[in-house]
């Protein structure tokens, strides 16, 4: 999340040159889309379905207010503590001065791309505190010093021969080792994983989840996942804190009937993920005494503000987009320099952080608009049209900025030219003269620069023998 | 000073006030009390009579099919013969040890007896490390999903606390079939009144699995590894 990160072509370069991520990514991403597609196909009211939870987010969006007070109250009455945060260093400080009251210098963590987005592993570990994630594929990232490559297989950048290695160098140094004899077969990792993790959730004093929904009505949070180490989390410590964005809420609780079907079946491509967990606020004498919610806002309230960003508020971060997405398939996660990578992370990430990093800007161009992703996001968000949006922003900043910019001189000279017929005809014949000198044929390139800027990347076409006026004088003679 | 809390409530009603809602939004629903939870908006559940006591044959077939497909052991059995077909399900899978929650009935432990598998109450409740130390758990659930394959649990007496049935290695689940209904709707909707009296709820679709390694399916990371099911008919 670092503001120097490179704009996106460079780092896709540098991404793109390494065939073992391109094969693991071309692998992962078409496996998951295939599987997502059957289980789309399996249901008969698919169509329904997702324009009933599109509708229902809506809802959730034109009312936030309403729906987020009624869920606070209902988990303040069902023993659970509200906290709220404006931004990302108020949810951190909010959930180390907790994490601090309980006297606890390490904390289980389950997958949360909230979490990530605020930056809370860095902020625990600033305060003394050590946070420990638990899901197969954060532990590895953790424990390889390593962000991740995709929002479900977060991992999925390294094959098992490295998670061996990054198994038996690391795990030792922060609890349980590795077997010393510990083979690369799959079952193995996880087997190591399972006996280095057990040991740290059987004493965790306290856990840390994010949500998937927050039901207005009860106050109940969901948190869907896998391998159990998110009913781990929520279950045995005594606190627990989960932290949540504000767009989180769903009005009843009979809403999730929608959900339930569309996010199991959109994100892994099974009719469902082998567990979910919902609790509302504290149950005497089952799991954590000491519950609390951290109500995150956020960019979120500079979506709100602008109604035709709203429907990205829908998101429930399914990663259909991102797996269906040509760019994405070829360049995965690391390039895009934010947490949300793929359609949804160049439509979020510029409107959450602004648009005044190179890399921000860049980010609504890793897009080829071929709309795959509107056709698979289960909420329907119209992706496409989002991402033209930002683009519309980045081109009115840069008109802005001081500092003139080529493609803005160029559009400006294009308006020129294009005021006056003759300028446009007298450019015609100039460019039909260059042409026959040329003996026009395929394309140009690479140009010198600034103009190589354009044409590393793409073909400019030659100049034609005649211009269109031309043509079409001699055509009507 | 502003709370944190105004600030957003004041920043998300000036947003809201830039335009106006895009869909018609109907009233939120205004549950005061738990048991009041509002019923007037998706009734896909309902559609489908949430009081069937009638059981199904193919609903219940579908619902062995498709949680086998997770790779759940399943097995349909005439009621008066699921105790047994438990305890014998538990001895073939090498278990020794059970957690048998309070209200999972007599006939159950004196089965889990005769099978000679060791069964602990879980009052006063056990620790998290005592739990690790026993073989299984058995329990019973609120509802069934056929479509998916699920089982719910809303921990109440013959289901035992939460970590009761996370802890141990080998889940064995009690399934009565007419708590089995055709689709996720219709187990919300049954799911309901749990929610409204503040239980918690686990829904679980075969054993603990992921792919994160190189998307190679593996079976069992913190959850229990082994997952059977008994359906009583
Ligand atoms: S934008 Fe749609 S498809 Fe993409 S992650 Fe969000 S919900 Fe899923």
């Amino acid at each position: 999340m670092s503001a120097i990160a490179p704009p996106f072509p460079e780092a896709a370069r540098k991404q793109l040159a390494n065939p073992q991520l391109r094969a693991n990514l071309r692998r992962a991403t078409s496996t998951i889309k295939a599987k997502r597609a059957l289980r789309q196909a399996e249901m008969a009211d698919w169509e329904e379905l997702r324009a009933a939870a599109a509708a229902i987010k809506d809802r959730m969006i034109s009312q936030m207010d309403v729906y987020l007070e009624q869920a606070e109250a209902a988990l303040t009455r069902a023993g659970a503590q509200v906290h709220w945060a404006r931004d990302a260093d108020e949810a951190n400080s909010v959930v180390t001065a907790l994490v601090q009251a309980t006297g606890a210098t390490e904390v289980v963590k389950v997958k949360s791309m909230l979490t990530q987005e605020i930056g809370l592993n860095d902020a625990l570990r600033r305060a003394g505190i050590a946070p420990f994630e638990t899901d197969l594929a954060e532990l590895i990232v953790q424990l390889g010093h390593d962000t991740p490559s995709h929002i479900l297989v977060p991992a999925i950048h390294r094959n098992r021969a490295e998670v061996r290695e990054i198994f038996l160098a690391e795990m030792g140094l922060v609890g349980r080792p590795a077997p010393p004899d510990l083979s690369s077969d799959p079952n193995d990792l996880a087997a190591a994983a399972r006996a280095h993790l057990r040991e740290k959730f059987l004493r965790a004093k306290v856990g840390i989840s994010g949500g998937n929904f927050l039901i207005a009505e009860t106050g109940t949070l969901v948190v869907v996942e896998s391998e159990g180490n998110g009913r781990m989390c929520l279950t045995l410590p005594e606190t627990l804190i989960s932290v949540v964005g504000i767009e989180k809420v769903l009005p009843t609780f009979q809403d999730l009937e929608v959900f339930m079907q569309l996010l199991p079946r959109s994100s892994t491509g099974e009719r469902m993920n082998p567990y979910t967990s919902m609790w509302s606020g504290v149950t005497p004498g089952d799991g954590p005494s000491n519950v609390h919610v951290v109500l995150v806002a956020g960019g979120r309230l500079k979506a709100l503000a602008e109604p035709a960003a709203r429907p990205m508020l829908r998101c429930i971060r399914c990663s259909a987009c991102m797996n269906t997405c040509p760019v994405y398939q070829k360049v995965g996660g690391h390039a895009y320099g934010s947490v949300y990578p793929g359609p949804i992370g160049i439509v979020l990430t510029p409107q959450f952080r602004g648009l005044d990093t190179p890399l921000d800007r860049s980010l609504p161009f890793a897009c080829t608009l071929c709309a795959a992703c509107a056709d698979v996001c289960p909420v329907k968000i119209p992706l496409p049209d989002l991402i033209v949006r930002q683009r519309h922003k980045v081109a009115v900043a840069k008109t802005a900025d001081l500092r003139p910019h080529l493609e803005v001189l160029a559009m400006a000279g294009a308006g020129w030219l294009f005021r006056r017929g003759w300028r446009l005809a007298l450019a015609g014949w100039a460019l039909s003269v260059v042409g026959r000198l040329r003996g026009a044929r395929g394309a140009i390139g690479p140009l010198p620069w600034p103009m190589s800027r354009w044409t590393r990347a793409r073909d400019l076409p030659a100049p034609p023998r005649q211009s269109f006026r031309a043509w079409w004088r001699r055509g009507s003679r | 000073m502003i709370t944190a809390r105004d600030a957003i409530f004041a920043q998300i009603k000036a947003a809201l006030a830039t335009a106006p809602p895009a869909p018609p939004a109907a009233a939120p629903s205004s549950l005061t009390s738990p048991g009041s939870l509002d019923t007037t908006e998706w009734r896909d559940g309902e559609a489908t009579s949430t009081a069937s006591s009638t059981v199904d044959d193919a609903v219940v077939t579908l619902f062995a099919e498709r949680c086998g497909d997770y790779g759940a052991a399943v097995v349909r059995v005439p009621s008066r013969d699921a105790a047994t077909e438990a305890a014998r399900l538990l001895a073939d899978h090498g278990v020794e040890s059970v957690v048998a929650p309070e209200g999972i009935g007599a006939a159950l432990l004196a089965a889990l007896a005769n099978a000679g598998i060791r069964a602990v109450g879980d009052t006063p409740p056990l620790s998290a490390a005592e739990l690790d130390q026993l073989d299984g758990v058995v329990t019973a659930c609120r509802v069934a999903i056929a479509e998916t394959g699920t089982l719910v649990l809303d921990h109440a007496a013959d289901q035992g606390r939460r970590a009761l049935s996370l802890v141990p290695d080998t889940h064995l689940c009690l399934v009565r079939a007419e708590q089995i209904v055709a689709a996720v709707p219709q187990a919300v909707t049954r799911l309901r009144p749990s929610v409204a009296a503040g239980r918690p709820l686990t829904w679980v679709s075969g054993p603990s699995a992921t792919v994160d390694i190189e998307l190679t399916r593996v079976e069992g990371v913190h959850g229990p590894r082994t997952l059977l099911v008994v359906v009583a008919e």
